[in-house]
């Protein structure tokens, strides 16, 4: 056993632990807090994420003694209580970017994240931002727009009335052409 | 998923994590990001009896211009590459590379020498290190040696380093204003490449073609000789024996090889 002290949500925590011992689950069954979900255990879903020293991070795929002396931030902590929703959080409440729920708490971690590093997104940049966050109910739309308004943007404005990103591809890099035309051209 | 039950130390400098593998490096792996080697041990892929975690030893953490090359430490993360400056100015082509592994939050965690020395030939990072020429720093108690990222793999997951080195450095040149693209086909978000191609100065690198990361030679050499692009993107497969699974045919990757190239070259022309 190894003794880890994590303070989770601003407030310190210790306990002797497994080195194996996966941070996801020490953050819902050894801290008992259960926003964070574990969705595919397999570092695609994103339902997991937390912030670790203020950084979006997928706690299926690190291990408690890795946060040990750090600081990690569950959805349980991000607002002081329900009448005072995180910016986040409330841009979720207000453009319902959520369906069934379960990924919920990882996407507006990793917005949190995304929004640090970039305070205000393009459309194109929310999408690619959110890459690693998986909803199944595919409720896509709302998220991105629960994003841009979380960002003190207008979604209408930023997405057009129709919904779709005009702009293009940020970078020099072709991340992903989508499909191939079958012939070497 | 739980990994099988392992030992664990966190030393906090190179001299520390040396002295380990040292003692134990039969039986130990190195713990960087940790995005490679956890996902294995929770299928129980692999089971070390002792993991060392490098991820939080600052000294192994920067990029540093240093004459005519670029100084990367090992444990420098792929977020740090996208979002550094000196990268942008002088190996453009590591940061938009970087800026394709995983997703945000495994790229907030993934280090360039935990890419490396994995050794994935379907990772992106090998490729472009290849492209540009690049040099792996080893270190052990025996003294330090660099390798030419060309001598670097031996096969799958495979590479020279021996039980008791630590990868500590990475060096690549700086390529300033030379064009360079790189093409990376997925199907879908945060997956690994089907096939990926990285250009830089007219030198060109595949991503999973083979055991290993692979420098496209015919292209390269037809390049030198003066031939088109279209003639040599054409011979961007040869001498390449890429697998074949859920994702692609040999044909088809060999297909995507050709293609890839030609964009990337194209656009590496600018």
């Amino acid at each position: 056993m190894t003794k880890v002290q994590i303070t989770v949500n601003g407030e310190a925590t210790a306990a002797d632990v497994e080195p194996r011992l996966l941070l996801a689950h020490y953050l819902r069954d050894t801290v008992g807090l259960k926003a964070t979900n574990i969705g595919c255990d397999t570092t695609s879903c994103g339902a997991c994420t937390v912030l670790l020293d203020g950084e979006s991070v997928k706690s299926c795929t690190l291990l408690a003694v890795q946060a040990d002396a750090q600081e990690v931030t569950t959805m349980e902590g991000l607002s002081a209580d329900g009448e005072h929703l995180h910016p986040v959080a409330a841009a979720f409440r207000a453009e319902h970017g959520l369906q069934c729920g379960f990924c919920t708490p990882g996407m507006v971690m990793a917005t949190v994240s995304l929004l640090k590093e970039n305070p205000t997104p393009t459309e194109r940049e929310i999408r690619e931002g959110l890459e690693g966050n998986l909803c199944r109910c595919t409720g896509y739309h709302n998220i991105v727009r629960s994003v841009i308004a979380a960002s003190g943007q207008d979604p209408d404005t930023v997405q057009g009335l129709n919904g779709h990103a005009e702009t293009a591809p940020s970078g020099g890099v072709e991340v992903a052409p989508g499909f191939s035309t079958g012939s070497d051209s | 998923m739980i990994p099988v039950g392992f030992d664990y130390e966190r030393p906090d400098s190179v001299d520390g994590a040396l002295a380990l593998l040292a003692e134990r490096g039969e039986d130990a792996k190195i713990l960087a990001g940790g995005h490679s080697l956890l996902p294995v041990m929770k299928l129980r892929l692999a089971a070390p009896e002792l993991v060392i975690d490098i991820g939080r030893i600052a000294e192994l953490r920067y990029i540093r211009v240093d004459g005519d090359e670029v100084a990367i430490g090992a444990g420098t993360r792929h977020h740090d590459l996208e979002a550094s400056a000196e990268i942008a100015a002088e190996v453009p082509l590591l940061g938009a590379v970087a800026r394709t592994v995983g997703d945000p939050q495994v790229r907030h965690r993934g280090t360039i020498g935990g890419s490396l020395a994995h050794a994935d030939p379907a990772s992106d990072l090998p490729a472009a290190v290849l492209a540009l020429g690049g040099t792996v720093v080893l270190r052990s108690p025996r003294g330090e040696r660099s390798v030419p990222i060309t001598d670097f793999y031996t096969g799958v997951f495979s590479t020279v380093m021996e039980p008791d080195e630590l990868v500590v450095e990475i060096r690549v040149p700086r390529t300033g204003t030379a064009g360079w693209a790189y093409e990376k086909f997925t199907r879908r978000a945060n997956d690994w490449a089907i096939v990926g191609v990285a250009v830089v100065d007219g030198r060109v690198g595949l991503v999973n073609m083979g055991q290993t990361p692979l420098r496209a030679s015919a292209t390269e050499a037809a390049l030198a000789g003066g031939a088109s692009i279209d003639e040599a993107a054409a011979l961007a497969a040869e001498g390449t024996d890429p697998p074949a699974d859920l994702a692609g045919t040999k044909a088809y990757r060999a297909h995507l090889a050709r293609v890839l190239t030609k964009r990337a070259l194209t656009t590496a022309q600018g």
